[in-house]
């Protein structure tokens, strides 16, 4: 993401004129125009009208956004939909910055088997996250999913529960099986990072005497501050977007009890599912303000990291 | 089905000392080398073992399932398979989802390309704004714009034919391949330009003849990488499709899993069938989807 937003300035000049330009741009353009930024700034306009159906009304302002927090359901159901995007967006930080750090490093210095282990942990990443979702939902099945057998076999059978059809631990089955997933990402990303230091950088701190420490603190961490950047905005966008995974654990409703509700789930019940005659009206005050709220923490979090880059250099 | 379990290293790993011998090339075996070798291949087993059971549970019985929940696929039955297949009418999901990836991959990539171009290969503003409208794209919550795209589609009479799928895939798709593709014709050096307007090439011929044949390999990118996200959506399809003949895999299972609840085995299958298209495409295209994964990303 910091490579988007710092357009690097290059050689290449002018070869084309502005009309040649024009006809190349334009077929993008067009299906670009209709298809996404057409629905896009009519969805924003959705949310100032109240609704009767599939009518529109006239035009109310903010009283959309007002009925978010303060009738129900929605005063209730948004932050503990929006908790559990937290949630997500946490584990999935704490697993990639740790675990999939870890595996990257240990990678990175290997030769032989490198591709392999980069194959295993990219796999699961591949696969459709609805069909990982209903994987997940088969192997904790409490009736005879090998999980609990698993753990009745190496005599862990207290540990054998229910864990889909209780609200304490489904949501964290949520956060588990989205990092599972999510994994080979940053693995690679931050070998990709890490092949792009030289090593004499590191042999000459070695030399005068950095220890290993020293050298990750002023050399390593450093250069995967771009990576980390970029890592953590996709995540956050992943995290504040994950519909599939939670719609084949917990269904639309966010079973058991909402304990595995998301925004997303949220926003497609009471726009598809609710039968409320202002359905249209709510949805899409819901979408624009969760929009709002990812565009602005991309940019914080891009901007914290060009920050900490210009500090640790 | 052997693409899967295929690699013999899987089987071979814990068996035998060999996660300590890579490290012995310069190096003699350590504790820290061992301690290395151990944490890749416990995450390795943690990372495929979900994937390698679901295959293998789709060779068993529901009836072997239910009296031991962890065991091999011996003899292998493929049964449910032919069952996910003919009667839970994957075949026709798996059509639908091969045309719509497939179209809207190669849309996305045709209008990129051209955009890209020009984007790499003009100096103004107005050509500035445009290529960061399409950027913003990236940071865009797929679900914004459904309701409004509902409606269009709806009043096209668009609704439930696959075309309407493919159409907001490859506008949806314009944004990543862009990003990609410029970057790609923007390290290209201008020379090549003047030197095709010397010999009398118009703008497109240059495009068409010069600079296409270098951007090969990010082209090769952009396909494989537009490509898995596009064959695993579910959101479009559960709102913009209602006909049951054009639901797409994700969809056709969200369908399948309600009917066939109790029946494990046929449930197996019909995830290892949705999943076997990206595996295949995986294995042929691993380097672009790691360049792919990390394009643009490293400075």
């Amino acid at each position: 993401m910091s490579a988007i937003t710092s357009r690097r300035t290059t050689r290449t000049g002018i070869a084309l004129s502005r009309r040649a330009g024009m006809v190349f741009v334009l077929p993008a353009l067009v299906l670009f125009a209709v298809f996404i930024l057409y629905p896009l700034l009519t969805a924003l306009s959705y949310s100032f009208f109240g609704w009767t159906g599939i009518v529109r009304g006239g035009f109310t302002g903010i009283e959309n956004y007002v009925a978010l927090f303060t009738e129900l359901p929605f005063s209730t159901d948004i932050p503990n939909a929006f908790l559990h995007n937290l949630l997500l967006f946490a584990g999935a930080m704490f697993f990639q910055n740790t675990v999939g750090l870890g595996l990257a490093t240990l990678l990175h210095r290997m030769s032989r088997f490198k591709r392999f282990f980069q194959t295993m942990y990219t796999l699961p990443y591949l696969v459709s996250p609805l069909v990982v979702g209903y994987l997940w939902s088969l192997m904790l099945s409490p009736l005879f999913g090998p999980v609990n057998s698993v753990l009745r076999a190496i005599g862990l059978g207290d540990l054998a529960k229910p864990w889909l059809g209780d609200p304490a631990t489904a949501i964290w089955v949520v956060v588990i099986v989205t990092a599972w997933q999510w994994i080979g990402f940053p693995v690679l990303l931050y070998g990709a990072a890490l092949g792009g230091i030289p090593e004499e950088i590191d042999e000459a701190a070695s030399l005068d005497g950095a220890g290993p420490w020293q050298r990750f603190r002023s050399i390593t961490l450093p250069m995967l501050v771009p990576a980390i950047g970029t890592v953590s905005v996709l995540t956050f966008i992943g995290a504040m977007e994950a519909f599939p995974i939670p719609y084949a654990l917990g269904g639309s409703q966010g079973s058991p009890a909402g304990a595995t509700d998301v925004l997303s789930l949220l926003f497609y019940r009471t726009a598809f599912e609710s039968g409320s005659s202002n359905a249209i009206g709510t949805s899409s005050a819901i979408a624009t303000l969760l929009f709002l709220f990812i565009f602005g923490v991309s940019m914080l979090i891009t901007w914290l990291m060009r920050r900490a880059e210009r500090r640790l250099y | 089905m052997t693409v899967l379990t295929s690699p013999p290293a899987v089987d071979t790993g814990p068996r035998h000392p060999a996660p300590g011998r890579d490290s012995r090339r310069r190096k003699p075996v350590t504790f820290g080398g061992v301690a290395s070798s151990t944490f890749l291949w416990i995450y390795a087993v943690i990372s495929i073992s979900p994937l390698l059971l679901m295959v293998s549970n789709s060779l068993r019985t529901t009836q072997d399932m239910a009296q031991n929940p962890i065991g091999l696929p011996l003899p292998p039955n493929f049964a449910s398979y032919q069952k996910a297949w003919i009667t839970a009418s994957f075949d026709t999901y798996f059509f639908n989802s091969i045309f719509v990836t497939v179209a809207s991959v190669l849309l996305s990539t045709a209008v990129s390309l051209l955009a890209a171009y020009a984007f790499a290969r003009t100096r103004s503003k107005l050509f500035g704004v445009l290529e960061a409208t399409f950027l913003s794209g990236l940071m865009l919550p797929v679900f914004l714009a459904i309701l409004p795209l509902f409606f269009l589609l709806d009043s096209l009479g668009m609704v439930s034919n696959l075309w309407s799928l493919i159409l907001v895939y490859g506008a949806l798709g314009i944004p990543f391949s862009t990003f990609v593709l410029a970057s790609f014709f923007r390290q290209l050096p201008i020379e090549l330009d003047e030197a095709a307007r010397l010999d009398g090439a118009g703008p497109f011929a240059t495009f068409w003849r010069v600079h296409l044949p270098l951007v090969k390999p990010a082209i090769a990118t952009v396909i494989v990488f537009r490509f898995v996200p596009v064959w695993n959506d579910f959101f479009y399809p559960l709102i913009l499709i209602r006909d049951q003949d054009a639901y797409t895999l994700p969809v056709g299972i969200t369908r399948f899993f309600g009917e066939y609840q109790t029946d494990w085995a046929t449930l197996f299958a019909g995830l290892t069938l949705a999943t076997i298209p990206l595996v295949v495409l995986f294995l042929i295209a691993t380097k672009q989807i790691v360049s792919g994964l990390t394009a643009g990303m490293s400075k």
